[in-house]
Parts: C-alpha cells; structure tokens; sequence
C-alpha cells in the first residue's frame, strides 16, 4: 500500500526520497514539489489530486523519467533513476514505464496495431512475436477486432483503449495515466476505469495515476493530495473497496 | 527495417507536400543529368584527348593557315613518330541546320595519327583510291541514313565557291569508346587542293603530331614552335588535351557557367526541402516527444527523419535520373550533332544520387536535431 513521509516498505517498488522540482521564470524561482516522500508498492493503484499547479503532471514526469528533480532521488525496484544519462533514462523508460494521457497521444498516421507495436520496435522481438503481443495487448482492451482501424475511425474511449494496450504492451514495471478520463464523456470514462481497475486487481498492475475527477479517484487503492507541492494522504481502501476523495477510508 | 512502416507513414501522411518535394528532387536531378552531359559533351575533347598527340596551329589563330612544307620539318623533330594534316571544309548538306564536323584528311597518316577511329580496310582502300571519297562517323552516317557506296552532294562554304561537291560515302567509321566522336566526315586532301582557290593551295588548317612518348609532349611542342618562331607563320603547339580547353574557352567557361547553374539548383533544392522537413517536424512535435517518452532514443529519433529526408532525395533521384535517360537521347537528336554525343553515364548517374543523398541528408539534419534535442516534458507542455 502506498504510503508518504517514510512510513511505507522499505523493500517498495517506487522509493520516493526528498523530491524537489523547482522552475526559474523570469528571474524567480518556482518550488513546484517540496521534500517529497513516498513509497508505493507493487500492485498499488495510487491517485493523485489536487488544483491546477499543484505539481501533480510534474511528479508524475518525475516518476516516469521524463523529467530531472532539483534535488531528492526516485528508485524502482531498486534502480535509482534521477542520477541515469538521459540515454540510460530513455531505455529505462522502455523497460519500465507505461503512459496513458489524456489526450491518448497516439500516431494518427499509424493502425491501432502500429500504435500497440510501436514500444516494441525497441525490443529484440520478431516480426511474429510483436505481432502475438500487439494482439494480446489489444484483446486485453477488447479491441482486436479494431486493429486495423486508424485513430480518426475510433471513439474516443477506444482510442484510451488502444493508449492503454501501447502502454501494456511490453509489460512494463508500472504505469502512469495523466489524466486518463479528462477527455471521455462518464460512460467512456467508466470504461477506462473498469479497464484499469482489471490491469491492477487481475494483472497485478502497479498504477499511479493523476485526476482531477473525485469518482475516478475514488477508484484508486490509495488517494494522495497534492498541495502547494507537498504530499497529503487523503484516503486508503482495501483491494475491491472505493474511498471517497479527501477522507480516510 | 521495423521502422520501415513508421517512416513510410510519415512520408505519406500529406501526400500533396510529398509529391511536391520529390517534384522538387526530379526537376533539380534532370536538371543536373542534363547540365552533366552538356559540360561532359563540351570538354569530352579534354578527356578522350591522347596524351601522345600535339596540335600545332598558326600562332595567330586557327583560322589563319599553314605551309604544308612544315609537315617533314615537323616529321624530322626527334620523338615525333608521325604527322598529319588537316582542313576545316565547313561545308552544308541540304540544310545549314544539319551541320556535322567535315574535315580534308591526309590519306596517307590519318590512321597512324588516329588509330582509335576504326576503318575497315577494305573500305579504307576504296577510299584511298577515290578522289571523291569520303569516310563518315557512324553516327552522322545514321543521322543521314548513309550507306556505303551513297553518292551524297555538299555545297562548300562561299570562300571556296559555293559550288556542290560530289562525294561516295566509301566507308564508316567506329570509335573505339562510347565517348569518342563519331560524327565527322573526312574527305580526300586531294580533291580539295584541286578545287580551292590558289591562295588555299599548298596550306593546312592545323597538324597533328603524334609522339613516340608522352613524356615528350613539351619537349616536342616547344621545338616544333622554336622551329617556326620569327617566320610568316609561327605556330602554337599544344597537347591535344589543352587544344580541346581552349577551343571549348572561346566558347566562354562553360564549366563555370553549368557549375554556377548547378550549384544554385542545389543550394535552392536545399532551401525548399530543409523548410519542408523543418515544418514537416514541427506540425509532429508532440508525436515524437510521444516517441521518446516511450523510449525512442534520441539517435533513433533523428535517424527516422533522416531516413525520411533520405528516402525523398533517393526516389526523386532516381526518378529525375531515369526521366533524364530518356529525354537526353531526344534533347541530343534535337541538337541536330550541334554538340558530340550525349552520353548520361554511369558515374554522372552514381554522382547525382550521391548530390541527392547529400542534399537529403543536410535537409533534414537541422530539423532532426531539433527532434533529437526535443525535451519531452517542453513538447507536452506545448500540446
């Protein structure tokens, strides 16, 4: 179960240890994250809320790779990340971490399929072998049938779902969803959030997720506040259970 | 090539930008094709040119005439193995627009001298003993539809009548190369000093010296013209390589003018492709930031747009080079033998993929390291 200020496993997936982000703009420098602390666990499904500016995109960026904090380190499975070449971060990056935006972010000129298969390029698979996960992948999302289809002939729930199945295609460590619902009507979010809830309670997926939308943070394991960059603990559930957004469960 | 899929939808993802760009690579490597076989055809003479053989001219310009009695004191100079002479006849064959190169030969050395223009002998001896004879170059002899044993009528230039003059077509000569110059017409020296005025008598145009080394080639020129230094008729003596520059530099620097041609259609094919590829990269700046937050490495990112700078310069290429392998031969039909053979041969070919490729790859490596330089969190910021 996730935990912050220190009090989690000391043997969790993600180790989060003094994270500091501060930007320069203009001659003034922004502290986005304050000293952060937290340690989440393999299987764990985390939300992050809080208002705009509160840091949250950032710390996921953090956790994924894509950013480099001030100060502080993040470890995954004992792999301290913040001190990595950004060449070492990128392969990381691929053996590692899944992301789902909001936006799905997908290539518009490539099939689903292509999209799926696109994290596998990087691998040393074969032709056959990406092509049995890319499907894999896609049935997990209920959309092989769809495999040929382009972005534009897709909804928008079924274009998350095939953001999803790149995501998980080359079964990375854990995933992180920015704001994975905020451009779906509720029906195509619950969706996505069946979805999710599946790859963490069926296929053991660690899942950190950032949202704006109390419901679907209430979905999460374990709900975590973000203000003025520092971590709050809002709410835990047990596995199968819900917590209602800013209180404990 | 697992990225093959991803460059080719790349590609095509506006196909109107990509037609015009590779537009853009076929007009410009026509263009060098065309250029290429102009400059090649203008200073084949260089090239082609035997290092063994000397042109001596009057020293005031070739139009100005020599004695023939400078042939044996020509011959008699140590280190020249024979000697030949010629005329310029300039004569028109129906129509002044189907001019060829005719030429009055010296029967007798014109096969020592130039032994890379084959005669079959039996045609050669049948020539030798036909004062109206004549030996033409296979290509003219096509161009006309000659035939050996053709009677043919050319009309000689005013200065030496205007009359017609009869000729047999008593043989047809090959070069030897591809790029050697089959387009003359040679006529007996003999019937030309027969038929010219008095003052044209016992004078040749030029004569060409050939050398039993080509080591001896400044040696030889410098005695040849110390010989003849001081007299009515000095000379200028060159090797045949330098005679072909010069004769192409009256013309004005040909080489300058097509490099100067070339050169601007490449640096603008440049400007062109390297904003396309510079805007095709910006409209994608989110999808490669996508790229390489799932973990496309930057080397892998600015190998993909080269790749696609690449591909467009190779296929526009090879389309502008094979359109030029066909329009040359009817630009060079066109000519009406204005210049020798066009020839697009296979190192022009190989050196305009190379241009190509080159340009392709400048094109797209300033807008490939921006990509390559990108930073993922700055990308999704902006999207």
């Amino acid at each position: 179960m996730a935990s912050v200020n220190n009090n989690g496993s000391s043997d969790a997936l993600i180790q989060v240890r003094g994270l500091n982000k501060a930007y320069r703009r203009g001659g003034e420098e922004i502290q986005v994250l304050q000293g952060l602390n937290l340690d989440v666990d393999q299987g764990d499904f985390v939300a992050f809320m809080g208002p705009s500016g509160s840091g949250k995109t950032t710390l996921l960026n953090l956790l994924g790779g894509l950013d480099v904090p001030s100060a502080g380190t993040v470890s995954v499975s004992g792999d301290e990340i913040t001190h990595m070449s950004s060449s070492k971060l990128t392969e990381w990056r691929a053996r590692h971490v899944g992301f789902i935006f909001q936006m799905y972010n997908l290539i518009p000129v490539l099939t689903a399929f292509q999209n799926v298969e696109l994290p596998l390029l990087l691998t040393r698979l074969s032709k056959s072998e990406r092509h049995q996960h890319v499907e894999t992948a896609l049935s997990v999302v209920a959309l092989a049938e769809r495999m040929h289809h382009y972005p534009r002939q897709l909804s928008g729930g079924q274009e998350q779902r095939v953001a999803i199945a790149r995501a998980i295609v080359s079964d990375p460590t854990f995933l992180l969803c920015d704001e994975p619902t905020g451009d779906l009507d509720r029906r195509s979010a619950d969706e996505i959030m069946v979805l999710i809830e599946e790859l963490v309670n069926q296929h053991g997926k660690t899942v950190l997720m950032v949202t704006h939308d109390p419901i679907v943070a209430a979905r999460a394991h374990t709900l975590l506040h973000l203000e003025k960059g520092v971590l709050v603990e809002a709410g835990k559930a047990k596995p199968g259970q819900t917590i209602s957004a800013g209180s404990e469960a | 090539m697992k990225f093959r899929r991803l460059i080719q939808a790349n590609l095509f993802r506006r196909k109107a930008r990509l037609l015009l760009t590779l537009g853009s690579f076929t007009m410009a490597l026509f263009l060098f094709a065309f250029l290429a076989v102009v400059r090649e055809a203008f200073t084949r003479g260089e090239s082609v040119a035997s290092a063994s053989r000397l042109v001596t001219i009057n020293r005031v310009s070739i139009i100005q005439p020599l004695p023939l009695s400078y042939r044996d004191k020509i011959a008699a100079l140590k280190g020249v193995q024979a000697v030949t002479h010629n005329n310029w006849f300039g004569g028109v064959y129906q129509d002044p627009k189907n001019f060829f190169p005719q030429f009055v030969i010296d029967p007798e050395n014109q096969r020592k001298v130039m032994p890379e223009l084959i005669v079959p002998d039996g045609q050669w001896d049948t020539f030798l003993k036909d004062r109206q004879g004549a030996i033409v170059g296979a290509r003219t002899a096509e161009r006309f539809g000659w035939k050996v044993g053709d009677r043919i009528a050319i009309k000689a230039p005013p200065y030496l009548g205007g009359q017609a003059w009869q000729f047999n077509i008593d043989g047809i000569y090959h070069g030897q190369k591809p790029t050697d110059d089959e387009s003359q017409f040679w006529l007996q020296w003999e019937y030309f000093e027969q038929n010219v005025p008095p003052s044209f008598k016992n004078m040749a145009g030029w004569y060409v010296v050939k050398l039993d080394a080509p080591d001896d080639a400044q040696r030889v020129a410098k005695a040849i013209d110390t010989q003849f230094a001081n007299s009515p008729y000095e000379t200028k003596t060159e090797t045949e390589s330098q005679f072909a520059a010069s004769w192409v530099n009256q013309m004005g620097n040909i080489k300058f003018l097509i490099l100067a041609i070339g050169s601007v259609v490449f640096f603008t094919l440049l400007l062109v492709t390297g904003n396309t590829m510079a805007i095709s990269v910006r409209e994608r700046t989110g999808e490669l930031a996508i790229l390489k937050a799932i973990g496309f490495k930057d080397g892998t990112v600015l190998l993909l747009v080269l790749a696609e700078a690449l591909t467009i310069a190779f296929v526009g290429a090879v389309l502008g080079l094979g359109l030029a392998t066909l329009a040359i031969p009817a630009l060079a039909a066109a000519l009406n033998g204005l210049l020798p053979n066009l020839i697009l041969s296979k190192s022009m070919i190989a050196a305009g993929i190379g241009f190509a490729l080159a340009t392709g790859a400048l094109s797209g490596l300033l807008p490939g390291i921006g990509a390559m330089r990108l930073r993922v969190v700055n990308a999704f910021r902006r999207i």
